[in-house]
């Protein structure tokens, strides 16, 4: 059992160890959410595909107001979403459903190497039957530019998939620019919007989406649900179904709908849709202060573009500190480290390496990702945390040491080892 | 990851963080690893040349928790030896001391190295042949 630590900060403030600042990685359920799902377990507990009794009926009524529910937050129409067990079902079956119903038009994909691992692992798969897949790569602020998208258009090009915004660093594409560009070139556009819809406005007409991936657990939803907007409408759009079975979402996504996780993300797009902006308002600017207060140590450097960022979100690195060392440091804090090195093989983000960064300051980055609920005096604890470690931490680094003399680091004989 | 207890009192409260004058003929000064391999140790000592006993031995490491608590232990270990006993410090009595698990063994290995390195710049500086790389690690 994880034991919680009541700690004193100031006079009165309780807060709660550790803080949790990981909710890139996935957030809490909003207790009014999980409130509509309760009564679906025990009580409401039909298939929505029962025709034939009121248990049925009243499940498959859940299920079209969540649908309702969720259209109403991405501008789609209700008939437009098939749910799927999360976002990386959703990637699957875009890239695949549309490689495969797609096949007589051609075998070229787009994406980019800052992608998801759901996008370019089933990228990878879909290789091996034959697609050919150009990788753009970013700038060192990890954004797209339209420009590069469209020069590697081909007329055997069937799609486009680019991150909304991205998982690790929280940058934003110019989406609305690239669909546009797809379009005119008639080449179907998906987004991976795991990390955007919910926090900032996505409305699949005015961006011109045609396949979207996004998630409940994300926007204080229940775990186990997701969705993948398929658009009807000029043009209408359609994906060769993965699973096979009953027939269910239109053909596209077989098996019995999980009806109380469908309802709890119903209730957090409502929430998310009608609560946005007055959560962000309050988000950014904790995000904000979080942000420029770490900056102000020395050697502390903003990973990817200051300006196209999700609100919640913010990536930085402390040079000459290391990762795993940093992370034992702030054990009180719930973030993620660009390091992966829990054992002997070092293996850096491959986002913020595709930025440019070197093997050690991607190990030293940190991802801090606030919530609804992230409160300020969360964020003043997190701010004097991180800068004791980062402090502590260099004053028994010899790579600070010898930065702090003026060595050239780089012209130094190192041992490997 | 667990770390045990001893690493985190280590990590915690590391013993002879710090830096000796590497300028003087009786300190010998180790720097090993790599900063791309996400360690690098810098281990000091001092040595009585009368005596040919450590007096006093330093740390600074840019590393992981197994990496900071193997070279605090190694300076623990290193003060009031003479260097030839030194030499016998072994990477897998750092590995027992520490419970360190297999994935950091690395880690008792670059603190022996940076020991070995200490006293090879001491014993160049007294005019003495270096100490061959003769041993294989566990």
């Amino acid at each position: 059992m994880v034991l919680f630590l009541q700690i004193r900060i100031g006079l009165n403030n309780m807060i709660k160890l550790p803080v949790y600042l990981d909710n890139n990685a996935t957030t809490k359920v909003d207790p009014r959410v999980l409130e509509t799902m309760i009564p679906f377990f025990t009580e409401d507990f039909g298939n929505a595909a029962s025709r034939n009794h009121p248990f049925g009926w009243k499940a498959e009524e859940a299920v079209d107001y969540a649908r309702e529910q969720i259209a109403a937050l991405i501008g789609a129409n209700e008939k437009e979403i098939i749910f799927t067990s999360g976002a990386t079902e959703s990637n699957n079956l875009a890239l695949k459903g549309v490689f495969e119903m797609y096949a007589e038009k051609g075998k070229h994909i787009i994406t980019a190497v800052t992608e998801h691992k759901a996008i370019l692992d089933t990228c990878k798969h879909l290789e091996k039957q034959g697609a050919e897949i150009t990788y753009l790569h970013p700038a060192e602020n990890g954004l797209l530019t339209v420009a590069q998208v469209e020069e590697v258009i081909r007329p055997d090009t069937i799609l486009v998939t680019i991150m909304f915004g991205n998982n690790e660093i929280g940058v934003l594409q110019p989406i609305r620019e690239i669909a546009a560009v797809c379009k005119k070139h008639g080449v179907l556009f998906h987004s991976d919007a795991t990390q955007a819809v919910g926090k900032i406005p996505v409305d699949v007409m005015a961006d011109n989406i045609d396949l979207m991936s996004f998630t409940a657990h994300k926007m204080y939803g229940p775990k186990g649900i997701g969705a993948l907007y398929v658009r009807r409408k000029n043009p209408r759009v359609k994906v060769t179904a993965q699973m096979d079975g009953g027939g269910h979402e239109r053909g596209m996504r077989s098996g019995t709908l999980n009806v109380p996780g469908i309802v709890g993300f119903g209730k957090a797009a409502e929430l998310a849709r009608l609560e946005m902006q007055t959560d962000t308002n309050r988000i950014i600017k904790m995000r904000d202060r979080l942000e420029n207060s770490l900056l102000t140590l020395e050697e502390s450097y903003l990973n990817g573009s200051k300006e196209h960022r999700l609100p919640h979100t913010t990536n930085i690195s402390f040079k000459y500190v290391e990762g795993e060392g940093l992370m034992m440091a702030i054990k009180d804090i719930a973030v993620s480290s660009g390091s992966a090195c829990t054992s002997a093989s070092l293996e850096p983000s491959y986002v913020l390496k595709s930025l440019g960064l070197d093997d050690e300051l991607a190990h030293s980055s940190l991802r801090f990702g606030l919530s609804r609920y992230t409160t300020d005096e969360e964020i003043d604890f997190t701010i004097k945390c991180v800068t004791d470690a980062v402090n502590r931490l260099r004053d028994m680094s010899p790579l600070w040491e010898m930065f702090k003399e003026g060595i050239d680091l780089k012209s130094v004989q190192w041992t490997e080892h | 990851m667990a770390y045990s207890e001893k690493v985190i009192d280590h990590y915690s409260n590391p013993r002879n963080v710090g830096t000796l004058d590497k300028g003087s003929p009786n300190v010998g000064t180790g720097l090993v690893g790599a900063p791309e391999c996400g360690d690098v140790m810098r281990l000091q000592i001092q040595v009585n040349p009368e005596t040919g006993v450590i007096e006093d031995a330093r740390f600074k490491t840019f590393g992981c928790g197994s990496a900071i608590a193997s070279s605090s232990l190694a300076t623990e270990w290193l003060k009031g030896k003479s260097v030839d006993q030194a030499l016998t410090i072994d990477n897998m009595d750092i590995v027992e001391e520490l419970a360190l698990p297999p994935v950091k063994i690395h880690c008792s290995v670059l603190a022996e190295d940076a020991i070995r390195a200490a006293i090879n710049d001491y014993r160049v500086k007294q005019g003495l042949e270096p100490i061959a790389e003769e041993k294989s690690h566990h």
